[in-house]
């Protein structure tokens, strides 16, 4: 069987261009993403997650090596490979409503009246449906966040990539998008790849947890089995979390 | 209500205070009309020369010569900071200039204008041209490398394509700054036709700078006087006719 996605020895080094030094972001990094699964991507900050992340979206050049999507080398941007990122990057000067369809424009199989409809229902099930009016800065951190995800979801992509998608939330609004994101990846059955530096939440959200550190190097890549849905202060996922801590302690301090 | 109406009544009651000062001075001081006319008799130049229709000419021909004037500035300074934007080459060409005829008063491009152009029609749009275009250009410029890289990989990965990222992220998302160029470019246009009004000396179709030329070879300040203040209250409304719309609309999108 081959995999919806594969990694293969991938590497990229960035020239500090102030400092004339090299740095080895991904030195020779190998990985594979089966259909359906929601692999969390823990590390510490600056060990080439994100950069990877850039890559597999087809918003970055690699240096060597290639990613195989479905069995065919990638070139670009795609939409069946959506990403999210830290901020929203919602567009303010749309409202709710065209932001996600904004999302649906390059959709050429859908009527103007479908994409109106599937905007609307997966406006919904962010939990957002009464929103579709409001600017931008008329919503609070999470609920841009919400819009983002109907905005990625919308154009129905095979995968989608989250880099960072809660790290600037507060901790309750954060809980409570554990909660529907589980519930949406159910729904949806979509193939994620997100990267944190948050344990419990890699462990909370994924069903596959990777530990990246310095260069890409993975070195832990274990199934996470606990039923879904998951809850943040469940015992059984504290005790999970505090057996990868330790690693990630450790990957910390290498770097 | 109440309020709004006590807020106003002040400077009303201290403008009439003046006007009445500024009237009883030139009654009863024995000041000579040339150096100081009464308001009466300004008001008095106003209602004369609006029923004589030459005032209302005069208004017309300098309002198409902005219109004109502007609109073909406004046009090619969005060329020029698109042009930046795409060519490095034409950049870093035309930036340093355009930097440098920014700071050019626009009265200084009236000799060259008559020396190319005669006393005519062209050599007025020259300087009113030269006088509002860089100012256009370079925040054109700036605003579009000011998007947000966030915003162009978002993009990116929903499907946009070049031309689809220039027309609908590119442009929007530099449009505030674009549009704080255009009203600066239009301070400056209005500036530089009331400059090249006075300066270049056409016989047909007299604008307002003309009436106040006019004026000051007739000795009659009253004729001065009255040009000035209709200049002012046009410079006023043109502001809050034009620009204040748009960006009350901007602020009420975007926050």
């Amino acid at each position: 069987m081959t995999e919806l996605l594969e990694v293969r020895n991938l590497s990229r080094t960035f020239l500090l261009a102030d400092r004339g030094a090299e740095v080895r972001a991904l030195d020779n990094v190998s990985l594979s993403i089966g259909e359906g699964e929601f692999v969390s991507i823990l590390g510490p900050s600056g060990c080439g997650k994100s950069t990877l992340l850039e890559i597999i979206a087809g918003l970055s050049p690699a240096d060597a090596g290639s990613i195989l999507y479905r069995g065919v080398p990638i070139s670009g941007p795609d939409r069946h490979r959506m990403m999210m990122f830290q901020d929203a990057a919602l567009f303010p000067w749309l409202n709710v409503l065209d932001n996600v369809l904004f999302g649906l424009r390059f959709v050429s199989k859908l009527s103007a009246e479908e994409k109106q409809r599937r905007a609307e229902e997966f406006l919904t099930i962010v939990g957002l449906p009464d929103c579709a009016g409001r600017f931008i800065h008329e919503l609070s951190g999470g609920m841009r966040q919400r819009v983002a995800l109907a905005r990625s979801l919308a154009p129905d992509p095979d995968i989608l990539l989250m880099d960072e998608p809660f790290s600037a939330l507060d901790a309750m609004t954060r809980e409570l998008l554990y909660d529907d994101m589980q519930r949406i990846w159910q729904r949806t059955g979509k193939t994620i790849v997100m990267v944190t530096h948050n344990v419990r939440e890699a462990v909370c959200l994924g069903s596959r947890v990777m530990l990246m550190e310095k260069h890409g190097w993975i070195t832990l890549n274990e199934k996470i089995t606990l039923p879904y849905p998951r809850s943040m202060n469940d015992a059984s996922l504290a005790t999970m979390a505090g057996s990868i801590l330790p690693h990630m302690q450790r990957a910390k301090g290498v770097l | 209500m109440k309020q709004a109406v006590k807020k106003a009544a002040l400077p009303l009651v201290l403008f009439a205070v003046f006007i009445a000062v500024w009237q009883a001075v030139c009654v009863k001081g024995g000041v000579s009309p040339i150096l100081l006319p009464s308001p009466a008799d300004t008001f008095a130049y106003l209602v004369s020369s609006t029923r004589e229709g030459l005032l209302p000419e005069a208004v017309l021909v300098t309002l198409s010569r902005i219109f004109l004037g502007y609109t073909i500035a406004v046009l090619l300074g969005l060329l020029f900071g698109v042009l930046m934007h795409a060519s490095t080459a034409f950049k870093s060409t035309v930036k340093p200039v355009a930097l440098g005829l920014q700071t050019l008063p626009s009265i200084c491009w009236a000799p060259l204008a008559i020396l190319w152009f005669g006393q005519s029609e062209a050599a007025m749009y020259f300087v009113v041209i030269m006088g509002s275009v860089w100012a256009v250009c370079l925040s054109a410029e700036d605003s579009i490398r000011s998007v947000p890289a966030l915003y162009i990989k978002a993009a990116k990965v929903m499907g946009a394509g070049k031309a689809e990222l220039f027309k609908s992220v590119i442009i929007p998302a530099a449009m505030p700054g674009i549009l704080s160029g255009a009203k600066l470019g239009w301070a400056f246009a209005w500036r530089s036709l009331m400059s090249a009004e006075i300066y270049i000396l056409i016989t047909e179709h007299a604008g307002l700078g003309q009436l106040l030329h006019f004026g000051r070879e007739l000795n009659a300040t009253d004729q001065v006087m009255a040009v000035m203040a209709v200049i002012i209250v046009i410079g006023f409304l043109s502001d809050r006719l034009i620009f204040v719309p748009i960006e009350n609309r901007m602020r009420r999108v975007r926050g």
